[in-house]
C-alpha cells in the first residue's frame, strides 16, 4: 500500500507542476494569429507563439534543418526583413558579420510573436504539394507513356525547364501503401498550368504499373515540387545533350522551353535507345534542326538488326561525342538516363577536357 | 553544520568554486564562453535560477518528501521541479519583460540541462543545510559559475588572436585552460573548508 502512496504523491507533484505550465503556456504563450508576408508574394496566418521554423514546416514550405531546431546546425537561415526583434545570443554564434548587416536570422530560434516578413530562397519557397487531374496519356513506345496533367490547385506551376516533380501513386489492388517516385517534367515552364511527365514501365515498378495500368484520364493524382538543380546555365556555350528511355522527358521540356526564348548556342543531341522500336518523338527533334540555327538531333542504335534497314547512328554514344566537342572548356553536358550510361559519359567527358562542373545530369536507377 | 550563510556565500564562489572544484555545468559552461557578453547573460540566468529552484527545492524536500517518508524519490521531484520552474521562467519573463528575454531568457531552456543546478540540490540536501544557508549556497555558487565562466570567456577571446597547435584548437585548448584555472583555484582552498 505504502507503494501506491508513495506513487500518488510523486504523480501528484508532477501533475500540478504540468497543470501550471498548461495553464502558463495557455495565457502566457498565446500571441493570437499572425501573417507571414513570404517573399512578398504570399501570406501565410499562423498561430502565434511557436518557431518561425515549425510555423513554415506547418504550412509545407521546408527550410533545411539539420539539427531539428536546436539552434546548432544553422542549416535553417533566412532573411526576416520585418518583425523579428533583435538577434539572439543563441544566433549570434552561426552568423558573420555579412549576414547580421542583411538581417539573416537562424529561422529555429526566432519566434513568431507578430507579423513577420521574410524571404526565402525561391527554389524552396515554389516546393509544395499540387492536385491535378489525368488530361490525357499518349502511348510513346510499348513501354513508354507520356501523361499531362491540367493542374487543379493551385492552378499554375512556377518551374525551370528540366526540373523534377515527385509523384504520388495512391494504394491500388495489392499495394496498401501510398508510394512517391520522382518523375523529371517533360513539359515547357511556358505551359503553366500543365505538366507532362514521361514515364517507362518497370517491370515489378510500383508506381510506373499503376501509371501504365490503371491511370485514366480525368483521374485525381497529387505531386509535389518542383525539385532539382537540373535545368540550362545561362552561357554561350555548346551544349551537348544526352538521353536514354525516359531520359528523354527533361531535354524534351528544355528543347521546347529553348524554342520559346530562341537560342543561337551550338547544341547537340544523342538519345541511346536499342532498337527503332525504342525511338520516339523522332519527327518532333528532327524539327527542332530547322527551329534553331546549329543544332543536330542524333539517336544512336546499340542493337539494330539488318531486317530494321537502320541507317543512322550505331553503338554508343560514347563513340561520337570527340567528334561532336568542338571546344571542350567551352562545352556544357546535360545527361538524363540510367546511371551506367550516366557514368560511361561522364568520364568520357572528362577525359576529352570538359570541365566537372559543366556536367549536369540527373541520375535514375 | 553551523557554518554561517556568510562564510558559506564567500566559500561557494572561491574555495569550493561549482564549475572549477566540482566540475559541474560543464556543457554550456564550454559551449557558451566564446563571447563575453552572452557569457555574463547565463551567468546571471544561472545564478538566478539556482537561487530560485534550490530554495523551491528545499520547501519540498523539507515539507513535503520528508514528512511523507519520500526522500528516495529526491532525485526525480528535484528534476521536476528544476525542468517546470525553469519552463514557467521562460514564459513569464518572455511575455513581460522582451528585453531581458533577449538577452538572459533565451539561455533558460540551456540551464534545464545543467548539472550545477541539480548538484547544487544535492549537496544541501547531503550537507544538511538550513534554508538560510542554502540561499546563501546557491546565490554564491551561481556567482562562483559566473566568475568562471566569465574568465574564461574572456581567455578564449584572448586566445582566438594566438597561433594554438591545429589538434588542440576549441574544446581541447579551453579544457586545458580549464584545468589551469581550476588550479588556480586551489590556491584558495584551506581558507575555509565546507565540503
Amino acid at each position: 500500500m505504502l507503494i501506491v502512496r508513495d506513487i500518488l504523491v510523486a504523480s501528484a507533484i508532477s501533475g500540478s507542476l504540468a497543470v501550471i505550465l498548461v495553464i502558463a503556456q495557455r495565457y502566457l504563450n498565446d500571441y493570437g494569429d499572425c501573417t507571414i508576408h513570404i517573399n512578398q508574394k504570399r501570406d501565410v496566418t499562423v498561430k502565434g507563439g511557436i518557431s518561425l521554423l515549425g510555423a513554415l514546416t506547418d504550412r509545407q514550405i521546408f527550410l533545411p534543418s539539420a539539427c531539428g531546431g536546436k539552434g546548432s546546425c544553422g542549416t535553417c537561415k533566412c532573411k526576416v526583413d520585418n518583425g523579428g526583434g533583435p538577434v539572439l545570443p543563441t544566433e549570434k554564434p552561426l552568423l558573420n558579420a555579412q549576414e547580421l548587416a542583411g538581417n539573416i536570422r537562424l529561422s529555429c530560434q526566432v519566434k513568431v510573436k507578430s507579423d513577420l516578413s521574410i524571404t526565402i530562397p525561391d527554389a524552396i519557397f515554389n516546393i509544395r504539394r499540387y492536385n491535378a487531374v489525368v488530361s490525357e496519356i499518349v502511348d510513346y513506345t510499348y513501354d513508354i507513356k507520356g501523361v499531362t496533367f491540367a493542374l487543379t490547385e493551385p492552378a499554375t506551376i512556377d518551374f525551370k525547364a528540366g526540373q523534377y516533380v515527385q509523384l504520388e501513386a495512391p494504394p491500388y489492388v495489392n499495394v496498401k501503401q501510398k508510394t512517391i517516385r520522382a518523375y523529371s517534367i517533360s513539359s515547357k515552364p511556358e505551359d503553366n498550368n500543365h505538366i507532362q511527365l514521361i514515364i517507362r514501365l518497370v517491370p515489378e515498378g510500383i508506381c510506373t504499373t499503376w501509371v501504365h495500368q490503371y491511370l485514366q484520364v480525368g483521374d485525381p493524382v497529387s505531386f509535389t515540387g518542383p525539385y532539382g538543380d537540373f535545368f540550362i546555365r545561362e552561357t554561350q556555350a555548346d551544349m551537348i545533350f544526352i538521353a536514354g528511355g525516359s531520359g528523354m522527358a527533361p531535354i524534351k521540356g528544355m528543347l521546347e522551353h529553348l524554342q520559346m526564348t530562341g537560342c543561337n548556342r551550338r547544341m547537340l543531341f544523342f538519345f541511346g535507345a536499342r532498337s527503332p522500336k525504342d525511338l520516339y518523338l523522332t519527327e518532333e527533334f528532327k524539327a527542332f534542326e530547322q527551329v534553331f540555327p546549329d543544332f543536330t538531333y542524333s539517336p544512336v542504335l546499340s542493337r539494330a538488326n539488318p531486317e530494321d534497314n537502320w541507317t543512322g547512328r550505331t553503338g554508343y554514344i560514347m563513340t561520337y561525342l570527340p567528334e561532336a566537342i568542338h571546344d571542350p572548356k567551352h562545352t556544357e553536358a546535360y545527361m538524363c538516363g540510367s546511371p551506367a550510361m550516366l557514368s560511361s559519359c561522364q568520364k568520357d567527358l572528362l577525359a576529352l577536357g570538359v570541365p566537372k562542373e559543366n556536367i549536369y545530369f540527373d541520375s535514375f536507377g | 553544520m553551523t557554518i554561517s550563510p556568510f562564510i558559506l556565500f564567500w566559500a561557494a564562489i572561491f574555495t569550493s568554486n561549482i564549475l572549477l572544484t566540482n566540475f559541474l555545468g560543464m556543457c554550456s559552461y564550454l559551449s557558451v564562453s566564446r563571447e563575453v557578453e552572452s557569457s555574463f547573460g547565463l551567468g546571471i540566468a544561472v545564478t538566478f535560477v539556482l537561487i530560485l529552484t534550490s530554495a523551491l527545492n528545499w520547501l519540498v524536500y523539507y515539507y513535503i518528501l520528508v514528512p511523507l517518508n519520500l526522500v528516495y524519490l529526491e532525485y526525480i521531484v528535484f528534476i521536476i521541479v528544476i525542468a517546470a520552474t525553469v519552463q514557467l521562467l521562460e514564459l513569464l519573463i518572455e511575455r513581460f519583460t522582451p528585453a531581458l528575454y533577449y538577452t538572459l531568457g533565451i539561455f533558460l531552456p540551456l540551464i534545464t540541462v545543467n548539472c550545477a543546478i541539480f548538484g547544487v540540490a544535492l549537496f544541501m540536501i547531503i550537507r544538511r543545510y538550513t534554508f538560510l544557508q542554502t540561499l546563501a549556497y546557491s546565490a554564491g555558487s551561481g556567482l562562483g559559475w559566473l566568475l568562471a565562466i566569465l574568465m574564461l570567456a574572456g581567455i578564449r577571446t584572448r586566445i582566438r588572436e594566438k597561433m594554438v597547435p591545429t589538434g588542440l584548437a576549441g574544446t581541447g585548448i579551453t579544457l586545458i585552460t580549464t584545468g589551469i584555472m581550476a588550479l588556480a583555484f586551489v590556491g584558495f582552498s584551506g581558507i575555509v573548508n565546507v565540503q
